[in-house]
């Protein structure tokens, strides 16, 4: 997981859905390939997400192999306030990467 | 004892029985089946966006919604029938979630029906299928 782009709209209205695109840069190795020595090449992809704004889940989703190698994703929340929303990755290996990005309700 | 041609080829015969390593259609209606439960499971309300001819199967723009849901949608789980495991992905939405819809790029390993179930907070569960033709199916070689 080198790089996280998220894209939020610089201001939002309060109580109207908003798109929120995120592109993560990711193999997402299935585990089916295998290498030049025939050995399998072992499953590594982000297999879970989770979406909050202030604390409150905005989206959760379990990721399986069948997921495109850097995973784009684009999903809406609805803000009543301006705050943060907080993105969090998990891959096979367990690591957890966190991503923040502020919404501003204007 | 010596291996004959007719020996050989009778191994090689067993060979190709072995059950292919990908899901079936079968294994994926068991899925729904266990999703649904004892509700009735319903085509309409939720859209599945695939292409229909799909040229390269290692990125497939995907786009899932369900248009003004009569009550809240809990879930969005989609399923293929063609690749190596089932699932494709679940999403779950919170109470900060905006319209029920999701883009995202998947992986198809060969022609196949990708399926999409919309489970709704009212008990009602909703599908659309989408049948394609893989003409470069994703690398799982």
């Amino acid at each position: 997981m080198d790089r996280v782009l998220i894209n939020v709209p610089k201001q939002v209205t309060r109580g109207v859905p908003f798109e929120i695109k995120i592109l993560v840069s990711h193999p997402m190795e299935s585990g089916q390939r295998r290498d030049q020595m025939g050995q399998a090449i072992p499953r590594d992809i982000i297999n879970h997400f989770v979406a909050m704004l202030d604390g409150e889940l905005v989206l959760e989703a379990d990721f399986f192999p069948a997921i495109s190698a850097n995973p784009f994703l684009s999903f809406s929340a609805v803000a009543e306030k301006s705050g943060i929303l907080t993105l969090a990755f998990t891959d096979d290996k367990g690591e957890v990467r966190t991503e923040t990005a502020a919404v501003t309700v204007g | 004892m010596t291996q004959t041609r007719r020996h050989v080829l009778t191994l090689l015969g067993a060979a190709a029985m072995v059950p292919p390593a990908h899901a079936t259609p079968g294994e994926v209606e068991t899925l729904i089946r266990a999703l649904t439960g004892a509700s009735p499971l319903r085509d309409g309300l939720i859209r599945l966006e695939l292409p229909v001819l799909v040229e390269n199967g290692n990125t497939v723009s995907m786009r899932v919604s369900v248009a003004n849901p009569p009550s809240p949608v809990d879930s969005i789980h989609v399923f293929a029938d063609g690749n190596p495991l089932p699932h494709v992905a679940v999403f779950r939405f919170g109470p900060r979630a905006g319209v029920p819809a999701i883009s995202t790029r998947i992986r198809l390993a060969t022609s196949q029906t990708v399926t999409a179930i919309a489970c709704l907070r009212d008990g009602t569960r909703w599908r659309d299928s989408v049948e394609l033709l893989v003409t470069l199916a994703a690398c799982i070689e």
